[in-house]
């Protein structure tokens, strides 16, 4: 469902992704882990369009679609979601205000009408009470004076509103007590379906305990340098990076 | 009075043979000596500090035919304007036609409130146009509010605009509130095209313990605005202030405010739209006299296109008022690389023991959070629309009034839903 070929991304004339080739189907979880500095959170914002990033060659396929040539805001509408590893805070904009936004302008594309507000006020509050989210978190501007772990959950909460095709997740763990990690980790549990599929970036095994990969990648120096089954991840705990490291030098 | 005479522009020109001639039709002692002083500083340039980003002398190419009283004629075209017109805000509107108060278009006023025509007092500031406007306003009115009154719902006052001719029009107002009285005002500028120049001026005073908030609102497209406001606080007493501009050529509000009495306090914020080549320059001077004050000024501006914002606040502290309690930010968002914003906070100190404390900033909108609004589907430009909106916004919030905030922000998203 998600193809990435060949895909080389410089920042400011420095290689960053170098090449690297990636498949995740429908219905699957593919992790991918890597030491700091690797180029995972790279690879989630070139997925998601950030710009800023010059991409020297290759493709990003979402359904035989190549999403490099979409705008942001176009592949969202295609079913991109990145759960950002650091979410912006925006002063002035309601947290409400801005998932009402994203909601319509998702239904709009779709040719829907506008959620009424006693549906939407009715989706959010499942929503946040699933992932234990205070109603006044919601009264806040977004993300603003939001722990690290409330942003996180807040991430999820958009995910789980916006039901996307292709769901990127760039450290959500980072931040999270245990009991935030089981909460975050259930709610991505329960979005798992046979049509959507999720890219797990971690630099730690722990949230895999919660979330199990169908496969899990090793990334280093901006390319995949081995692939495997869940063992491959209690392996890298086991050991670090260090192995990999040196391959990919 | 002719000592500074060197070369007069031909604005400055126009403007003496226009005293003159009303001298000769209205002789008044008053008028000639607010003229005077204007004569001798003559039409602002680059030179003077408190003008120094918005040379007057050399935008002002003329000064426009003074706007003569309204004829019954004129009343009632604006009768009918007024009866198709929406409101901005809820409460009494008095209305200005040409300058001056027309009684017979003017709401009945709630009780503890009375409007008196009459010369409206000297303004106690030292800037040419203030006298200018002191020597060619027409009598004005004064509202005043009793002692004690609480009044809940805003008094507008509609300056109207009217015909297609060039003019120019003046026109000055007192606002008097007595001891421990309560009042809102709004000001909406309404009506002018590119060839009105406006000159209003707004003298507000409020006595112990007095509560004023008046919000001003210049919407329409004058080619000249200059907005003196100037107020004095005795005691305790309390100024919430907010002025937004979204259209007009050159737009000038300065502001005066003078903490005359111990533990005043004062409010002042605002918000510039400018886009295409228009300017707008607000300037204000806040002088702490007496000790315990607080003051804050909360200014916001953005920037398009080819258009040029000015902010220039200065707080000045004096020897008395110990226990001063002031800052001042303004901030301002370029959305063109060819838009400019002047900021100049200033603090001037002769007390020992105050808290005072300015900042400016200048910057773009934030490229992470745009990316971070159209990561989730929204559109690039209703993304800057959302981001300009929250940055508006949160000067105008600041007001303490549900429903002037919201008809504010109204006139917000107008503006930015006009231009994206
Ligand atoms: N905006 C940027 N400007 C310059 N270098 C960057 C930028 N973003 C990331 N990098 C560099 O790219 C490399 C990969 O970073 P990143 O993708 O954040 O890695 P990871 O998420 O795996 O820790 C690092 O060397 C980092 O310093
Ligand atoms: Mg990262």
């Amino acid at each position: 469902m998600l193809e990435i070929r060949n895909l080389s991304v410089s920042i400011q004339d420095k290689l960053i992704l170098d090449n690297l080739s990636l498949g995740v189907n429908a219905g699957e979880v593919a992790a991918i882990m890597g030491p700091n500095g690797s180029g995972k959170s790279t690879l989630a914002y070139v997925i998601a369009g950030k710009p800023g990033y010059e991409v020297t060659s290759g493709e990003i396929l979402l359904d035989g679609d190549n999403l490099l040539e979409l705008e942001p805001n176009e592949r969202a509408l295609r079913g991109v979601f990145l759960a950002f590893q650091y979410p912006t805070e925006i002063p002035g904009v309601g947290a409400m205000t801005f998932l009402k936004a994203a909601l319509n302008a998702q239904r709009r594309a779709r040719g829907e009408s506008d959620l009424t507000t006693p549906d939407f006020m009715r989706r959010v509050r499942e929503a946040a009470q699933a992932l234990k989210i205070e109603q006044e978190m919601l009264r806040r501007p977004l993300n603003v004076g939001f722990s690290g772990g409330e942003k996180k959950r807040f991430e999820v909460l958009q995910m789980a509103l916006l039901g996307p095709r292709v769901g990127v997740l760039d450290e959500t763990d980072s931040g999270l007590d245990i009991d935030a990690l089981r909460i975050v980790a259930d709610g991505v549990n329960a979005l798992r379906d046979p049509a959507r599929a999720f890219v797990v970036i971690t630099h730690y095994q722990r949230l895999l305990d919660h979330i199990r990969p169908d496969v899990v990648h090793v990334m280093s120096r901006g390319r995949i340098v081995a692939s495997g089954g869940p063992e491959l991840a209690l392996e890298l705990e086991r050991n670090g990076y260090r192995d990999y490291a040196e391959e990919a030098a | 009075m002719n000592a500074h005479v060197v070369n007069r522009s031909a604005a400055e020109k126009t403007l003496f043979r226009q005293f003159a001639e009303q001298q000769a039709r209205e002789p008044s002692p008053v008028r000639a000596a607010a003229f005077a002083r204007f004569a001798e500083a003559g039409l602002p340039t680059r030179r003077v500090e408190a003008w120094h980003y918005t040379d007057l002398r050399a935008a002002m190419a003329d000064a426009a035919p003074v706007l003569a009283a309204p004829t019954p004629a004129d009343i009632k075209a604006a009768r009918l304007r007024l009866a198709r017109r929406e409101r901005f805000a809820p409460g009494a509107q008095l209305v200005l036609l040409g300058g001056r108060y027309i009684g017979e278009l003017s709401d009945r006023l709630p009780d503890g409130v009375t409007v008196t025509e009459g010369a409206v007092l000297a303004v106690p500031v030292a800037d040419p146009l203030a006298a200018l406007n002191e020597a060619l306003s027409p009598s004005g009115c004064t509202i005043s509010v009793a002692r004690g009154a609480e009044i809940a719902e805003p008094i507008t006052i509609l300056h109207l605009a009217d015909g297609m001719s060039d003019y120019s029009v003046y026109s000055r107002s007192a606002i008097a509130l007595n001891a421990g009285a309560r009042a809102s005002f709004v000001e909406v500028f309404e009506g002018a095209q590119a060839r009105v120049q406006r000159h209003s001026a707004t003298i507000m005073t409020l006595a112990k313990g007095a509560k004023a908030r008046h919000v001003a609102v210049v919407g329409d497209e004058p080619g000249l605005h200059i907005e003196t406001h100037v107020c004095d606080l005795a005691e305790n007493a309390e100024l919430e202030a907010f002025g937004l501009i979204s259209g007009g050529d050159l737009t000038r509000r300065q502001i005066f405010v003078r903490m005359t009495g111990d533990e005043a306090k004062v409010s002042l914020g605002g918000l510039a739209l400018i886009d295409g080549d228009r300017r707008a320059d607000t300037t204000l001077q806040v002088v702490h006299a007496a000790p315990r004050g607080t003051s804050r000024e909360f200014y916001r501006a953005i920037v398009d296109d080819d258009a040029i914002g000015v902010f220039q606040g200065k707080i000045i502290v004096e020897r008395a008022a110990q226990k001063t309690d002031g800052a001042m930010k303004s901030q301002a968002i370029l959305l063109s690389p060819r838009a400019q914003m002047n900021e100049k906070p200033e603090l001037e100190i002769f007390a020992d023991d105050v808290v005072c404390g300015h900042g400016a900033t200048v910057a773009s909108l934030d490229p992470e959070q745009v990316f971070y609004l159209r990561s989730r589907g929204i559109p690039e430009s209703d993304a800057k629309a959302m981001l300009l909106e929250a940055f508006g916004g949160e000067s105008i919030d600041r007001i303490e009034d549900e429903l002037l905030i919201e008809a504010l922000r109204a006139r917000l998203r107008a503006w930015l839903g006009s231009r994206m």
